[in-house]
């Protein structure tokens, strides 16, 4: 977990802002032929694939890409697969985009679909899936496929339909994770509250304004200790986000039309000042990790991945602190706090795959096979045990082995730790309560800005800047020229049916000016016909 | 008549050309590229504050601060002060980080919005003003979201390595935190890779890194045990420290130098090392 987040955010930020431009390069490049599958895959040849990859800044995970790999070459002896680790999607996406133009992308990617619709700017460099999907002979589970993978029904349905982009499939869901809230339940009660069985936006707000009471000597009741954050968010993007589904509110359409700028944004950015104001809520972008203070007892709601347990609680198994700032306390895994808690919503998310078209068809399937062996149960479990994350498939969350896993949560502090056992669960018991926003090109740029409206709001109430509708108005405004979201194409836009608003004073200026310039020439024109037909008259 | 009208209508669409310039296109990008934690700071100056709340930009242009003042400002208040750089993470996406130093104390500047082409003047001893605002992060004291700065003509400024080995595993290591220091007679102590194996060094904390990352390894006074880092942003793959570092061996004890950087404790980025024994 160390030094990895402060920088990731410019460098998404710009590669966001010029992969429009690298792509649009990608138009001039030479056209890829649209991917066919071919009847037969050629076992006759040697195929080289590369498979790019994430992991946590867990080595464990790599070994398990380093076994999946070696099993998939036992049933597939001529395809090899070179595998390239990341640490951060961010680089996987600036590569990907600079080997697009160059036609060196990797056979097989994993990727978020936010970036693959990124990709898809370019023309015929991702392939589509659908056939593939669903091919009798090397479709997921298909006849000639020789490992046992899952079919396609499968594969959880709602993570398999988060890989479409225009009703299109163009990845295979790899894990799921989502958002939780981890609890410092120890404090709740100390302060005189009882957690709710879902978490409320307005009892987080007041568990937190409380904590902040302070004794004689300037400590806070609640821990003893000079720092406390009692609410704090890591990625306020996900926050901005998951607030506005939960109140229904307009975010984006499909279709790519912003729609984030509204009331409903302003008051909830209302909201979450006030409570920066009081220093009852920050963010991970401030303050730094929320485990590091959740552990230190100093914090008491952090919100975090459910990819992230393993570093949440007294009983970590990863910690960040010295030994001697961890506090002992009970931790309680909750979902995110809701606005409505019949009614939960959280987000979904998670790496999909991909793979990216070649000429060489065989190559292609080829590829496809490997990334069909990354849903297999073997990659499945051993991959979601590493983290909170959950299988993408039936198959492998309902095997004996994976049964078993969850039903030995708090058997130890490693592999079985409860926290980390506790927020899959969590996942898994909320599949159906889970989204994810629509996927465009530049819904990456609009999931930044979300953030960056909370992350300012909350430094200006911070340092007691006033912070008000025009505040808000020119928020938006800078908002939306840093994320360039006045930029995105929309579907919807092509048509012509997008309101672009009034038109400018200058404009209008111009526009004016020409109607009386074409007055006037009318003008001179009649009072030449005149003059002409005066003169012709006296003859 | 003609000629007049002639110049009529000249005039009159040079004027509505002259107006069609004048205003920015909506889609038009920012002449400036603005850093992420930007805040609208201007308009919230032009409104009659109350009496707690502090524009950022009458904020942002206050008197050049003392270190202890530095020091003694709360965490969120805006800072000025002047100070010498000393070393620069690399450059990117607009903005620098910097490890600064004056003859007071030391200054870790998070992420400068600057343009390359003036960052490369910015050379170690510069003189710099700088505005922005005290934050910590994860421990660190720091100044972020720079407001302004500007190069100070003045006699450039190398800080002495201050000798920091005494107080290692004391309280009183942090009032030299972000100095330029020394750390003397430490023995390498093993690591542990994923695999179980003692090593003198890993890439990444927990070794699931590659060549070029940052390397962490520990060191020992006899008594206590410390990580150090070697940070690839400061001194990456290539560098005399980044390949000395790779080459140590557990047991040997060796001097360094670095920049006393806080993450969560004590998390040195060594500019040198030297084998002593």
């Amino acid at each position: 977990m160390k030094k990895t987040g402060r920088r990731f955010l410019p460098l998404m930020l710009a590669l966001v802002l010029v992969c429009g431009i690298l792509l649009t390069g990608c138009h001039g490049s030479a056209r890829r032929v649209s991917f066919e599958l071919p009847e037969e895959f050629d076992t006759s040849r040697d195929y080289n694939i590369t498979f790019w990859a994430k992991n946590d800044t867990n080595k464990t995970q790599v070994k398990i890409y380093e076994k999946a790999i070696k099993d998939f070459e036992s049933y597939y002896p001529n395809i090899h697969v070179n595998i390239r680790t990341y640490t951060d999607y961010g680089t996987i996406y600036n590569d990907v985009i600079t080997n697009i133009s160059t036609n060196t992308t990797p056979n097989v990617c994993i990727s978020y679909p936010d970036h693959i619709a990124t990709y898809l700017t370019g023309e015929n460099v991702v392939v589509p899936l659908d056939n593939l999907l669903t091919d009798e002979k090397y479709g997921l589970g298909g006849a000639g496929v020789l490992f046992d993978g899952p079919s396609k029904d499968e594969v959880v349905p709602e993570f398999l339909d988060e890989c479409t982009i225009g009703g299109v499939y163009y990845a295979l869901p790899y894990m799921r994770s989502t958002e939780a809230c981890y609890v410092n339940k120890t404090y709740v009660e100390k302060l005189g509250f009882e957690l709710p069985e879902t978490l409320t936006w307005d009892f987080v707000w007041e568990v937190s304004e409380a904590a902040m009471e302070k004794d004689k000597s300037g400590s806070f009741k609640v821990n003893g200790q000079n720092v406390l954050i009692p609410f704090i968010y890591k990625s306020t993007d996900n926050m901005m986000i998951q607030m506005l589904a939960q109140k229904d509110a307009p975010y984006s359409t499909d279709g790519g039309e912003i729609q984030i700028f509204n009331d409903d944004t302003k008051d909830l950015l209302y909201t979450i000042g006030e409570h920066a104001r009081t220093k009852a809520f920050s963010t991970f972008k401030i303050g730094g990790y929320p485990a590091n203070f959740l552990n230190a007892g100093q914090c008491i709601f952090a919100v975090d991945s459910t990819a992230g347990s393993t570093w949440m609680g007294s009983e970590a198994p990863l910690v960040d602190i010295a030994a001697d700032k961890l506090v002992k306390f009970e931790t309680q895994v909750m979902t995110v706090p809701q606005f409505d808690p019949e009614h939960p919503k959280m987000i979904s998310q998670g790496p999909s795959v991909c793979i990216f078209n070649k000429e060489d068809h065989q190559e292609v399937l080829a590829s496809w096979l490997f990334t069909q062996y990354l849903l297999t149960n073997d990659v499945q479990i051993a991959y979601a045990e590493t983290e909170g994350y959950v299988p993408v498939t039936l198959k492998a969350q309902q095997a004996e082995e994976y049964q078993d896993y969850l039903n030995r949560g708090g058997e130890d502090n490693t592999d079985h730790y409860q926290v980390k056992i506790d927020a899959t669960q969590l996942l898994i018991d909320n599949i159906a309560n889970t989204f994810t926003t629509p996927v465009f090109n530049g819904s990456a740029s609009l999931r930044d800005a979300a953030g960056q409206l909370i992350e300012n709001v909350t430094k200006s109430e911070r340092r007691k800047e006033k912070v008000d509708d025009k505040y808000m108005k020119e928020l938006f405004s800078s908002v939306t020229s840093l994320y360039r979201l006045d930029q995105i194409v929309t579907s919807e836009g092509s048509g012509g049916k997008k309101d672009l608003g009034p038109l400018p004073a200058g404009s209008k200026a111009l526009i004016g000016t020409l109607v009386l310039a074409w007055i006037l020439i009318g003008l001179y024109v009649l009072r030449d016909y005149r003059q002409t037909r005066a003169k012709g008259g006296g003859k | 008549m003609k000629k007049k009208l002639v110049v009529l209508l000249t005039a009159s669409l040079v004027l509505g050309l002259t107006a069609c310039g004048g205003s920015k296109p909506a889609a038009e990008p920012a002449a400036e590229e603005k850093t992420e934690e930007e805040a609208p700071a201007e308009e919230t100056a032009e409104e009659a504050p109350a009496e707690e709340e502090a524009p950022a930009e009458e904020t942002a242009a206050a008197e050049v601060m003392s270190y202890a003042d530095f020091m003694a400002a709360e965490v969120d208040d805006p800072v000025t002060v002047e100070t010498y750089v000393q070393a620069k993470q690399g450059w990117w996406d607009g903005a620098v980080t910097m490890y600064t130093q004056n003859e007071e104390g030391a200054y870790f500047i998070y992420n400068m919005p600057i343009s390359e082409e003036d960052n490369e003047a910015l050379v170690p001893g510069t003189k710099i003003r700088v505005s922005g605002y005290k934050a910590v992060f994860s421990g660190e004291v720091e100044i972020s979201d720079v407001q302004s700065y500007e190069v100070i003509d003045a006699e450039p400024y190398i800080a002495e390595a201050t000798d920091v080995t005494a107080a290692l595993g004391t309280d009183d290591l942090e009032t030299y935190m972000n100095y330029f220091a020394a750390f003397k007679g430490l023995t390498v102590a093993p690591s542990t890779d994923p695999d179980g194996n003692e090593v003198a060094y890993l890439y990444k904390w927990d070794g699931s890194g590659n060549d070029g990352d940052d390397l962490y390894f520990n060191v020992t006074d006899g008594t206590n045990t410390y990580s150090f880092t070697v940070e690839s942003y400061l001194t990456g793959a290539g560098t005399d420290v980044y390949e000395a570092v790779k080459a140590l061996e557990i047991g040997q004890k060796i001097d360094m130098e670095g920049f006393l950087y806080w993450y969560e404790g004590p998390n040195p980025h060594i500019t040198s090392v030297t084998v002593v024994e």
